[in-house]
Order: structure tokens, then C-alpha cells, then sequence
């Protein structure tokens, strides 16, 4: 203080102290500049939160039409003389029979219901073709599979439930307009009347697609059929991979760094390396991946095996971290008692601090399992954005068979043409955030129900 | 799948061995446990240790080895000419792992016996056709050089499967019978357990390690690879990215590295302002009930998987950010943009920032933050001119750490920022409009590995060489950032 006295030799500045009831007007803009400063900060608060509720809602708006799906009812006659012409019944003999042999059963079985419902296709200006393709590609395929496995159902007149094109389903969504369909080469307008016709007379019919969530990826031009099973299988048995090695190590590891680890460099080498893959691009994983357990260790594309050990590889510093954290909260007092009583040293670990780092180490875990099961950017680098129709077979063989994965399954579908595409994404994003959301709130019960305050 | 056999097997004796290990100390013992030196559980131990542990390592090391060295040695059968005529050793390779296993599926199906196939012949019979019969994928028609390898290869193959089960079990086995001799009453199995776990516990500490030497090596090995053929100086210094699989690409990376900057410090804009923000005011202002809301929903924005910022940019972001500004001022018309992928990735950094200088602004002790309100400060005086001060290196450094995760983010710039990369030669207008689409590193690397590769083409190599680069530049800034925050902290501790 004696400084600012030396300042100012002269006559101290006389500050015009006023009442004490009212602000003069450096105090007024002193305390302007507060609250200004105040609302930056709650403007932060709100962009911040803003954002989330906008990414949330622009998500779910788009994607859960995805769950809806518009089917056409249709009897279909499985005629036994197109079917299985020697009238053998002989599966092999059924089998033979193609898709293409199928959609004649459904044009029929289409223009008997139109008859039946007395609506004229020609009246729209729709010929009996176009009115065959308001109806998905994938209906001859589902009529086979169904006489495939029912082959005694043969000359029987079944009910089906036909998913209708994308297009048509995409006018039950709002995506497509009458004025959109004059100019889409895809659709026209008049097969679009036909399907308010066809839905008045309860023929048509917008429901719950439980195939989405269950059916495997389709092709460019059937969105309609296209369905996230795969995908979720993928992600699944990775995550069995990633848990089946990324927790044992983790563990091993984090006991070793925490309780046993003499402070020496080699301890310090591995200190740094693990907070440095933490913060390790998760694509620059990838390239591990695809250079290691691909090129070099000759393990397949596609499969779950690699995506698991590339992402065991991202996640371990994670459960590392959180595993230590949690190891380090163990009260030494409990270390003590059990040496006290006889226990070696690695008893005491095994019996008494690790049992109660538990609930932390599983916290940790799933929140790690939670990071991997979104990751997208190393599995497209070791093939998983491939094609995948077929379903993974049983594990431990499935792991090794080509799948798909939830996030990488998003990415295939946006880069896709037709707009349907970006709706099933959102729609595959719900499911993944279903998941997480899952997986956090386990984390959090785990947390609030077994984690010890000392 | 025999390897899982043999895996069980292992994992069944060691199993026997546990229990022959526990009896057989018992028995010295008299059956009196208080004879033992240990618990009777760690002569179980000892034995279930020595039977698996060693036998598993053999089993790895050798999945790990024999590949490589099998391949090797089917490839030195190939001669050169054959090579010449397919262009390369690794085509040539695949081919004759695809023959390989062709052969393997045509004796199991029956349509070939096993004498038969040891001794096909391309000259004499149509190989190619039977082997196509089987369903298996045959491209082109099977030489005799490449039948040869295949032939070479699936004996080698068989050979060292069935040396591997005789190690492995045999290992097994040996272990099984040490460890039974070596137990007795008197014998320390405590301390070989502990011993033998201390080892686990150090080799699981290690694949960090590994980890990271893998990462490097596999990058650098292949990136010599690239420079073996692409000069180095085109691809730090070069201006032009033009890849062409068809030969004479320009592979510049000065236009990626320019739009992962560019996008990059978009995002920083927006998230630090905003992520600093918060902080304070979450630190200093906020009510406990505020903070319990608003400081997880924040954070929610972190757990959110790129994927889903990355359909947020392109389904969303992209087509607001054209309509609106783009369009109207006439400075582009593409959905992918340094905006759009910039303003996303920021949203996905706030809850980064926040947090991280949450927790620096929370260190800086009490009694300066009372010492200046003694003064005579507002709170907002005392945060920005003594709270902020005192902060300032552990905020940079959440700032470098912020940059880092920004540069070496993919799915937001491959859905959001497009793939055309920024062409210098237009001129300095074009390669700073934020509403232009352009490319980064990362995207590149996603777009030259993915879909059909030939790892001989610089096309594809330059992808290791980008992630080489990418590697040490995120490298650098968290060394820099953990270095700064570390330094930062001991000011305080």
C-alpha cells in the first residue's frame, strides 16, 4: 500500500461518496458489468443446453418414424402348380423354384384384392405394373421363405402382410408429396391415390416394424426392408470381446500400477503411455488394426474379432484410469488390518481391496464398454462397412464371420441415396442411444448403490 | 476349430491339475492343513499355473509366428517370373491362400481325395474348374507355380497345426507333472503363486506398451513403404491433393492439413467461449440445484458417440448452415462445410473444455478469491482479473487438449466437412471460405483405406503416412497440454 501512497504525493483523489443510499455512477456500472458478466455465463449454459435438445429432438423427429412402417394385406394362393409342379412336396423341389417364380402368386393375389375392394387401378392412371411396384421387392423373398419353411400350407390361400416400396411408405411419413412424386421417376401420383384407396379400404395399414430391429441390411433400392439386426449382433459380440479382455487386463494392470509398481522408469513408461493412447485419435487405432490383426496376424475383414481387439485396445486406458481411481479410494487403513492379521500382501489386494473397489471398477467398465460400443472411425478401417446380409453364426465361430456395427451400420445407410435411408439411420442412432442410455444408468445405479464413502 | 480344443483341453488339465496338486499336498500332510506351509487352495494354484500359463504363451506366440512364417516360405517357392506376371509378391499370395483353401474345401466335400490333392498337377488337370465346383472364389486360373505354393502352403499349414497341439499339450503335460512332483508339505506354493500372479500383473501393465510400439510401428514400417515411392518432400511441401489410382497421383498433404486447421479452430471458437463460460458461471455463480441439473446435461453432450454429431452436421446442421447463410450471401452451395463440420465438432468439445477448466478454476484456492473480494471486487472483477489469471495455464492446456481431440476427430468431418480437398491454386478467397467443403486428414485416411486396397499403390500407403502425421501432432499437443496442466497443478499442491 505504501506504493500506491508514493503514487500519488499530491492530494488524494477525493472520491464523491454521495448517499449511501443510491449507487454514484461508477458503482452502477461496476455492478452492470457483473450481471452482464453473469449472463455470459448463463448463455454459455443455455447454448450448451440448447444444443443438446436440438441434436436430441432433430434425432428423434427423424428417426422414429423409422420404428412405422406401412405393410399392404394381401391373400396370397400359394398355387401348388407353380409352386411344386410334380406335387411331391419335396422341400429340395420347392426350393428350386426362385423368386421371380413367387411374384406372380403376389400380382394375382394383388389384383384380386382391388377387385374385391372395387378399386380400378386404370381409373389413377396406374398400369397393373406400377401397381405391382407399390409393393416392396422383398415381398417374393418373404412369400418364399414362408413356403419354404410351410411347405405343406401349399394350395392354401394365406393372409400376408407385405411391407410396400419405400416410396409409398415414405407418402405415409411426409417425406413424399404429390408434388415431389411428378417429378420423382419412382413413384407418380397416381400410385399414390391408389394407396389412399387401397388404405381406405383397410388394405394398407402403417404399424410397428419389428423386422426393422430384427431384419438385416437390404439392398440400394428395398430401404423399406432394410433392418439393424445384423448390426446389433456385431456390436454385441464385440462388446463380449472387448469386456472378455479389456476388464481382465485393465484389472491386472491397475493392481499392478497401483499396489505393486516400485517408482522406477519402467513404471513412469507406462504411466505415460497409457494417459497418451487416452487421448490417442481413435481412427490412428484403426490403422493399428487393419496394418496388426489384418494384414500382418491374416485375421478376417468384417469380423467382430478384430473390431473387439481394436476397440479392447482404445478402451483399456479407460478402465485403467477408472480402475486406479477407484483402487486408490480403498482406505489404507484396510490394507493395514489385513497385513496385521497375517494376510501377505497379495491377499490383502485380492481378499479386501479389491472386492470393495468393485462397484468403481464396474462403473468405470461400462462407462468404457459405452465409449467402444459408439465408436465408428477404426471399425470402417478394418472392413465393417461391407455389405452384410448373412447373420453371424453362433460365437466363438461367429467372431469370425463378417457383421455389421450399430454406428458403422448409420454411416453405410447415409451414404446411401435414397432419402428413406436417413430416416432408418436416425432411427438405428435411437436404438444406439437406447443402448447407452442403458449402459450409463446401470453405471450410475452401480455407483449410487455400492460405491462406499469412507 | 481345433485351436479352441486345444485350448479347452489345456484349461481341462489344468483343472486336474489344481486338484492332483491340493491332494497330493494334503497327503504329505497327513491331511492336517496346519502341516502345509500354505493354504491348501495355493498348492491347487500352483498346479493350475504351471500346467495352463506356459502352454497358453506357446499357444499365442505361435497363432502369433507361424503365419508369417509359413507364408514366407510358401512365397520363396514362387518363382520371380510368376510374381512379374501378377504384379506383385501380396497378389500373388492371396491368390494361392484362396487356392489353398479351395483345396481344403474340395477334400472335405468329398470331390477330392487327400492323395489327389497333394498331387494336383495345373498342367494336367482343369485345377481351376474343380476347384471353382467346390464354391470356393478362385479369380483367375490356377498356375502351377501358385498350385505349388497352395500345396506347400496347406502341408506347412497342416504341419504345424498338429506341432502345435503336440507343443502345446505336451507343454501341458510336462508342467502338469513338475508341478505334482515339485508339491510337498514343506514346499512354499504361497510365494510361487504370488510370484507367478506378480508376473501376470506386470505383463497385463505392459500391453500399454505394446500398444503404443505397435502403433508406431505399423505406421512407420508402411509409411517407409510410402516414401519408397512417393517422394517425401511432395507429400510435407506439396500443395496439390489429387489422388489417382491409375499412377501419377499428387499426394500434397498441405490441403488436408490446411482444412483439419481450418475446421479445427472453427470448432475451438466456438467451444471454448462457450465451454469457459459455463465453467465459470457452473464454478462461481451456480446454486448447488443448478449445478446438480445443468453440469451432467452438459456433460451428456461428451457421452454422445461422434456418429451421432455426425448425422446432427449432415442431416440437420449442413442443410440449415446452406439455406440460411450460405445460400443468402452467395458464398457456397454444398451442405458439407468448414462451418457446418466446425460448429458441430464445438458443440461436441463444450462439455471438454467446461469440465476440464471446471475443475482448474475449482483449484485455485479460496483465500485469493477472499483476499480480492476484501478489496473491494465484484465477483466478476475477482474472476477475471484473479480467478482467470491464476487458471490461465490449466486452461490453455484444456485448450491444447480441446484442439487435439478436434484434429484428430473423424465422423463429424467425414459426414459433415465433404471430401474435396482445399485447392490452393484458386486462390486465398477459396481456401478461407468457412462455407466451402473441404477435406482433412482424417477423412483421408478413412477414404484411401476403406473399399478395395492395394497395399502396394502410394494411393493407398499415403493413408499410413497421413496417420503417422496425425499421430504426432495430436502427440505433441497432449505431451505439451499434460505438461502445462501438471506444471499448473504443482503451482497449487
Amino acid at each position: 500500500m505504501t506504493d500506491a501512497i508514493a503514487q500519488t504525493p499530491d492530494e488524494p483523489r477525493r472520491v464523491d461518496v454521495g448517499s449511501l443510499m443510491a449507487h454514484d455512477e461508477r458503482t452502477r456500472r461496476r455492478n452492470r458489468a457483473e450481471r452482464r458478466f453473469q449472463l455470459y455465463g448463463l448463455t454459455a449454459i443455455g447454448v450448451g443446453l440448447l444444443a443438446l435438445v436440438v441434436l436430441l429432438v432433430s434425432i428423434l423427429s427423424q428417426g422414429l418414424p423409422a420404428f412405422q412402417q406401412t405393410f399392404i394385406t394381401l391373400d396370397v394362393h400359394l398355387d401348388a402348380t407353380k409352386l411344386d409342379k410334380n406335387g411331391t412336396r419335396d422341400i429340395e423341389e420347392i426350393k428350386k423354384v426362385s423368386t421371380f417364380g413367387y411374384a406372380p402368386l403376389i400380382k394375382a393375389a394383388a389384383e384380386a384384392k382391388m377387385e374385391e375392394l372395387g378399386i380400378n387401378p386404370e381409373e389413377f392412371g396406374v398400369t397393373g405394373k406400377d401397381a405391382q411396384a407399390m409393393i416392396s421387392k422383398e415381398a417374393a423373398a418373404q412369400l418364399r421363405r414362408f413356403v419354404i419353411a410351410n411347405p405343406d400350407r401349399i394350395g392354401d390361400t394365406v393372409e400376408f402382410e407385405f411391407l410396400a416400396n419405400g416410396r409409398i411408405d415414405g407418402y405415409y411419413k411426409g417425406r413424399v408429396t404429390m408434388e415431389s412424386a411428378e417429378r420423382d421417376s419412382n413413384v407418380s401420383p397416381g400410385q399414390l391415390q391408389l394407396a389412399d384407396a387401397l388404405k381406405q379400404g383397410g388394405a394398407l395399414s402403417k404399424h410397428f416394424n419389428w423386422s426393422f430391429i430384427t431384419a438385416a441390411d437390404a439392398s440400394e433400392n428395398r430401404p423399406e426392408a432394410a433392418g439393424i439386426g445384423v448390426a446389433i449382433i456385431g456390436s454385441l459380440y464385440m462388446m463380449i470381446v472387448v469386456l472378455c479382455l479389456a476388464l481382465p487386463i485393465g484389472v491386472a494392470a491397475s493392481i499392478y500400477l497401483e499396489e505393486f509398481a516400485p517408482t522406477n522408469w519402467f513404471t513412469d513408461l507406462i504411466e505415460v503411455n497409457i494417459s497418451n493412447l487416452a487421448a490417442v485419435p481413435s481412427i490412428v487405432f484403426g490403422i493399428l488394426g487393419l496394418a496388426i490383426f489384418i494384414n500382418y496376424a491374416g485375421l478376417p475383414q468384417s469380423a467382430p474379432i478384430v473390431g473387439g481387439l481394436v476397440l479392447t485396445l482404445m478402451t483399456l486406458p479407460t478402465i485403467i484410469i477408472s480402475t486406479r481411481a477407484s483402487l486408490k479410494s480403498v482406505p489404507p487403513s484396510i490394507r493395514d488390518a489385513a497385513l496385521g492379521v497375517g494376510a501377505s500382501k497379495m491377499q490383502s489386494v485380492f481378499h479386501h481391496v479389491l472386492p470393495l473397489a468393485m462397484p468403481g471398477i464396474l462403473t468405470g467398465t461400462i462407462i468404457g464398454l459405452a465409449q467402444a460400443l459408439g465408436e465408428t472411425a477404426p471399425l470402417m478401417l478394418i472392413g465393417m462397412v461391407a455389405f452384410v446380409r448373412e447373420f453371424p453364426s453362433a460365437p466363438p465361430e461367429g467372431f469370425f464371420d463378417p457383421a455389421s456395427a450399430l454406428p458403422v451400420q448409420v454411416y453405410n445407410w447415409t451414404q446411401r441415396a435414397d432419402p428413406a435411408f436417413v430416416e432408418r439411420a436416425s432411427g438405428a442412432i435411437i436404438v444406439l442411444l437406447l443402448f447407452l442410455l442403458c449402459m450409463n444408468m446401470i453405471a450410475i445405479i452401480l455407483r449410487r448403490r455400492f460405491e462406499r464413502r469412507w | 476349430m481345433p485351436v479352441l480344443w486345444i485350448f479347452l483341453a489345456v484349461l481341462g488339465l489344468g483343472l486336474i491339475a489344481y486338484f492332483a496338486g491340493r491332494s497330493r499336498a494334503l497327503g504329505t500332510a497327513g491331511g492336517d492343513t496346519r502341516q502345509l506351509h500354505s493354504l491348501p487352495s495355493y498348492y491347487g494354484w500352483h498346479g493350475f499355473m504351471l500346467t495352463v500359463v506356459p502352454a497358453l504363451l506357446v499357444l499365442a506366440a505361435w497363432l502369433l509366428i507361424a503365419p508369417s512364417i509359413i507364408e514366407s516360405r510358401a512365397a520363396s517357392t514362387i518363382p520371380d517370373s510368376a510374381i512379374a506376371e501378377r504384379g506383385s509378391r501380396s497378389l500373388v499370395m492371396a491368390e494361392v491362400r484362396r487356392a489353398g483353401e479351395a483345396i481344403d474345401m474340395a477334400v472335405e466335400q468329398g470331390k477330392m481325395d487327400a492323395g489327389l490333392a497333394a498331387n494336383l498337377r495345373a498342367d494336367f488337370t482343369d485345377v481351376t474348374a474343380r476347384l471353382k465346383e467346390t464354391g470356393a472364389i478362385i479369380t483367375s486360373t490356377v498356375t502351377q507355380p501358385v498350385l505349388r505354393a497352395a500345396q506347400e502352403y496347406r502341408v506347412m499349414s497342416k504341419r504345424s497345426g498338429l506341432f502345435m497341439s503336440v507343443a502345446v499339450l505336451g507343454l501341458a503335460i510336462v508342467g502338469f507333472a513338475f508341478a505334482v512332483m515339485r508339491t510337498h508339505k514343506d514346499f512354499r506354493a504361497r510365494n510361487v503363486v504370488e510370484q507367478g500372479i506378480k508376473v501376470i500383473l506386470i505383463l497385463a501393465s505392459t500391453i500399454a506398451i505394446l500398444t503404443t510400439v505397435g502403433i508406431v510401428l505399423s505406421m512407420l514400417f508402411e509409411t517407409g513403404h510410402f516414401f519408397d515411392k512417393y517422394p517425401w518432400q511432395s507429400f510435407f511441401f506439396g500443395t496439390t491433393w489429387a489422388p489417382d489410382f491409375r499412377g501419377n497421383s499428387e499426394l500434397g498433404m498441405l490441403p488436408l492439413l490446411w482444412g483439419t486447421l481450418y475446421i479445427s479452430l472453427v470448432a475451438l471458437l466456438v467451444a471454448v467461449p462457450v465451454g469457459l463460460f459455463a465453467a465459470i458461471y457452473l464454478s462461481e455463480y451456480a446454486g448447488p440445484k443448478l449445478r446438480a441439473v445443468a453440469k451432467p446435461m452438459i456433460e451428456v453432450l461428451a457421452g454422445i458417440p461422434t456418429i451421432v454429431y455426425g448425422l446432427f452436421a449432415l442431416i440437420t446442421v449442413g442443410p440449415l448452415v446452406r439455406d440460411w447463410i450460405a445460400q443468402p450471401i452467395g458464398l457456397g452451395n454444398s451442405t458439407n462445410s468448414v462451418m457446418t463440420a466446425g460448429v458441430v465438432m464445438g458443440i461436441m468439445l463444450i462439455p471438454f473444455v467446461s469440465s476440464l477448466s471446471d475443475d482448474i478454476i475449482n483449484a485455485v484456492p479460496q483465500a485469493m478469491r477472499d483476499g480480492s473480494y476484501g478489496l473491494g471486487a465484484t465477483q466478476s472483477e475477482t474472476i477475471k482479473q484473479v480467478v482467470l489469471p491464476a487458471a490461465l495455464p490449466g486452461i490453455v492446456g484444456a485448450i491444447l487438449l480441446a484442439a487435439s481431440r478436434a484434429i484428430g476427430e473423424t465422423m463429424i468431418v467425414v459426414m459433415g466437412a465433404g471430401a474435396a480437398a482445399a485447392q490452393m491454386s484458386d486462390g486465398l478467397g477459396a481456401i478461407i471460405n468457412p462455407f466451402q467443403a473441404m477435406t482433412t486428414v482424417t477423412v483421408k485416411i478413412v477414404s484411401q483405406l476403406t473399399g478395395d486396397t492395394d497395399f502396394a499403390s502410394p494411393e493407398t500407403l499415403v493413408a499410413f503416412a497421413l496417420g503417422l502425421t496425425l499421430f504426432v501432432i495430436t502427440l505433441g499437443l497432449n505431451v505439451l497440454a499434460l505438461y502445462i496442466v501438471r506444471k499448473y497443478r504443482e503451482q497449487y499442491e
